[in-house]
């Protein structure tokens, strides 16, 4: 693989994820258990889409085939999409919720955080940009995590079992393959064996001041960069893609 | 598991640095905290502020509105302390 193709891969996976997880968090909207959480969330989402768009602009540049952001969004198939599988998770309760986005999050802003110095300028600056967002998101989803952790009976044992659910995808995020090797090498993008040694370490102190056990799951082997995702993938991209499928030439 | 509201906080955003604080609104919040998220995920979406102070609605020292006329009546007539009287100089711009 060309460092060019690679370059594009990897920029439209970073779309794909930001993008996904955008999504679900829009399918929370009007449903948030109080007016501020609700506004806080529509926030993320935003903030996610916006980081979506932002990285598929790029990739159409790097491409340079005439594509555009919405061609990326609306007009690919399931398996073109190369998001991780952690993201596309059900938002579940709340506590599913937090877990998910603070398991992600730890990692995104080490893998943002790297991406600020690679040697690509627009994905520096892209990451540059969404690396204060996350750095605000994570502060927010962490204060939650120690507050149902170490908060009622009730809310620790739900906030426990999203953990053991929602663990065996972590894997995913450090099983990095080709792509993401020749980032690494030719444009100094992260060392996922490096963050992973990070991520455990925080995660694992975050937890302990959570009250919250670190499960004992395995890892599962996921492939989502390769575009093999799970169950629930179906039914979010169908109603993110349907109007615009459905009414090509709708305008809104 | 107690079915408590969560308490309401007064927000205060100073908009500019050198300016003060000024009171924009208030939120409900579990703590402080939280309280403080939440004050700038409401008031300060579209760049409003650089600094954000929040206090517990119930720890604010009101006054009574039934006092009002023992208390803020007594300045109407008083117009000698209004800087009103002082004849400005010529020549000079800025008083």
């Amino acid at each position: 693989m060309k460092p060019e193709d690679a370059l594009l891969a990897y920029t439209l996976r970073l779309g794909d994820t930001a993008l996904v997880l955008g999504q679900r968090l829009v399918e929370l909207v009007t449903h948030g258990p109080e007016l501020e959480e609700e506004l806080a969330n529509a926030n993320f989402a935003l903030d996610y889409i916006g980081q979506a768009r932002m990285f598929y602009s790029h990739a159409a540049a790097l491409e340079g085939a005439g594509r555009t952001e919405d061609d990326f969004a609306y007009l690919r198939d399931g398996q073109q999409f190369g998001n991780v599988l952690l993201v596309e998770q059900p938002n579940g309760d709340f506590g599913d919720t937090i877990v998910r986005q603070v398991l992600f999050e730890t990692f995104y802003i080490r893998q943002l955080d790297t991406l600020t110095r690679c040697s690509d300028p627009g994905l520096a600056g892209i990451a540059a940009r969404a690396v204060k967002e996350i750095r605000y998101h994570l502060r927010h989803g962490l204060q939650w995590l120690v507050r149902l952790g170490d908060g009622t009976g009730e809310s620790h044992a739900r906030v426990q079992a999203s953990l053991h659910r929602l663990w065996p995808y972590c894997g995913e995020l450090f099983a990095g393959d080709d792509v993401d090797e020749i980032v690494g090498t030719h444009y100094g993008g992260p060392d996922l064996s490096a963050i992973r040694e990070q991520w455990e370490h925080e995660v694992h102190a975050l937890l302990a001041e959570a009250t919250l056990e670190v499960p004992d799951e395995p890892w599962m082997n996921a492939a989502g960069r390769q575009g093999v995702h799970t169950e629930h993938f179906g039914y979010l991209i169908a109603e993110m893609q349907f109007l615009k499928r459905a009414y090509p030439e709708a305008t809104w | 598991m107690t079915n408590q509201e969560w308490p309401l906080y007064e927000v205060f955003i100073r908009t500019r640095s050198g300016l003060s604080h000024r009171h924009a609104g208030s939120v409900h919040a579990p703590d402080d905290q939280m309280a403080l998220d939440h004050a700038r995920d409401t008031y300060t979406r579209r760049n409003e502020g650089v600094s954000i102070w929040v206090v517990r609605s119930d720890r604010i020292v009101a006054s009574d509105p039934a006092e009002s006329s023992a208390l803020f009546e007594p300045a109407e007539d008083k117009i000698y302390r209004h800087p009103t009287f002082y004849e400005i100089p010529e020549g000079v711009e800025n008083l």
